[in-house]
């Protein structure tokens, strides 16, 4: 048994809607540890109330997202040692969503948004009709595809600092998911999607920080995909004036 | 330094074009009361001109040249990612929109003193 | 707070005043050589269509351009909304109009 067991400083935000605030644990280092580890170890040893959300812990449901001094990750797939700060960890809920408790957010706005931004079929055929070939290597297939790997995390979200200023701002991942149904060529109503992203809280309040695109886990470019938006409303403004 | 979500080029960028859009839109009023004193008190226009060449006043006037040349290219880089076919190199563009406007402000400072 | 009418507006403004921007600019780096006078800058632009055509220009492009740019920078940080974002924003326009106005008809009135 080591006697010299090295202690972590990790700082979890506690608390709920109404407020709250962080409270420090003493966490035992360990040679492989992610940040997952950390807040389990405290909420299997220090504290069972501490709650928390993961799922698939490998990196590939996005469940597990929190901001880890002070920027959003994936707990999961997160190392302590690439984030510790000297001995100290801060962990705390994703930004731009509403707590529910501790390090739980209430992921319905992001999920209510994700829908506003109509970013659903819209199909012109019937099951009856001829299978549509769609060729892999189509410039439109091509660019929707850099934006279909997306989890819903929440991290490009919980990244930008317009959808913090902008409540009614849809943020990069809405968008995103837009912009691919937009270039889908089986889509009937591309007029609808680009309605849908050109109100109050549309792709025009984007002001390309890029945050988005920095931090996506899976190496998503939100950014480009809203400049893409931003690049089909114009040129649908300037046709036909709306 | 703690890193945040925000310490990275293009965050700088969006905050630069912010800063300098705020303080150009802060100055307008003031330029332009300024200028409006030539209709009716051109002898405070003359003194203000004086005053002008105070070399702190030479300072601020670079500050102004330099936020209006980099709102400008960096507006010019936004409009060209969102109208023209997106090009990956928007952190050099970045960069290359604060140099030029750096230019343009050292050439007037030089000019000025 | 941009629709795509208000970011059309935005955008189109600042892509026409391009050009006015760096005229402006050089024009200012040839004026500041050897000082700044009244008379030296009243000379050049005193009874001048062309300069009283080109900064009313400006004035309406940067007037409709600064308006919005700070609807946005209030929303985002002073939450302002509604009603009281649009008339702001309306009088912010008026205002720079105005006082623009009235700066380029000092300088370029005979």
């Amino acid at each position: 048994m080591s006697d010299s067991v090295k202690l972590m400083d990790v700082s979890i935000w506690r608390g709920d809607a109404t407020g709250g605030a962080y409270e420090h644990f003493e966490v035992p280092a360990q040679e492989s540890q992610t940040i997952l580890d950390v807040v389990s170890w405290v909420q299997q040893n220090q504290d069972t109330n501490l709650s928390y959300r993961y799922a698939c812990r490998v990196g590939m449901c996005g469940s597990c997202a929190m901001m880890v001094n002070g920027t959003p990750r994936w707990t999961c797939r997160t190392h302590v040692k690439k984030v510790l700060d000297g001995n100290k960890l801060t962990v705390a809920p994703l930004r731009n969503l509403p707590v529910i408790k501790d390090l739980a957010t209430d992921m319905d706005p992001f999920f209510d948004k994700w829908v506003e931004a109509e970013g659903v079929h819209h199909p012109s055929k019937t099951r009856d009709g001829a299978i549509e070939l769609i060729d892999p290597e189509n410039s439109a297939r091509v660019e929707a595809n850099t934006g279909i790997e997306c989890i819903n995390c929440s991290i490009c979200y919980a990244a930008c600092d317009t959808v913090a200023g902008n409540t009614d701002y849809l943020g990069p991942a809405a968008l995103q998911r837009a912009w691919t149904l937009y270039n889908d060529t089986r889509d009937d109503d591309k007029q609808v999607i680009l309605d849908a992203v050109s109100g109050k809280g549309g792709c025009h309040n984007c002001h390309s920080q890029g945050s988005c695109s920095v931090h996506c886990p899976n190496d998503l470019n939100p950014m480009k995909a809203i400049a893409g938006l931003k690049r089909a409303t114009a040129m649908s403004f300037l046709k036909r004036g709306n | 330094m703690k890193r945040t979500h925000r310490g990275h080029p293009l965050w700088f960028a969006y905050a630069l074009h912010r800063a300098s859009g705020l303080g150009l839109a802060i100055f307008l009023p003031f330029h332009f009361y300024i200028l409006s004193t030539a209709l009716t008190k051109p002898e405070r226009l003359d003194y203000f001109l004086h005053f002008a060449e105070n070399p702190l006043v030479k300072v601020a006037e670079f500050g102004l040249v330099f936020g209006l040349a980099v709102h400008m290219f960096g507006g010019l880089r936004l409009l060209a990612m969102e109208w023209l076919p997106w090009s990956d190199n928007q952190k050099t563009l970045a960069a290359a929109a604060l140099a030029v406007s750096f230019f343009i402000s050292g050439t007037f400072f030089l000019q000025a003193i | 707070m941009l629709d795509i009418r208000l970011y059309m507006l935005q955008r189109l403004s600042a892509l026409f005043m391009g050009p006015f921007v760096l005229v402006h600019l050089g024009v200012m780096i040839y004026a500041i050589q050897g000082g700044l006078s009244t008379a030296e800058i009243l000379g050049r632009t005193q009874g001048s269509v062309y300069w009283f055509l080109f900064y009313a220009t400006f004035v309406i492009a940067v007037s409709v351009h600064s308006a919005i740019g700070l609807r946005v920078i209030v929303h985002e940080l002073l939450g302002l909304k509604g009603f009281a974002l649009s008339t702001l924003t309306w009088s912010i326009c008026v205002i720079l109009l105005f006082m623009g106005g009235r700066a380029v008809t000092a300088v370029t009135m005979l």
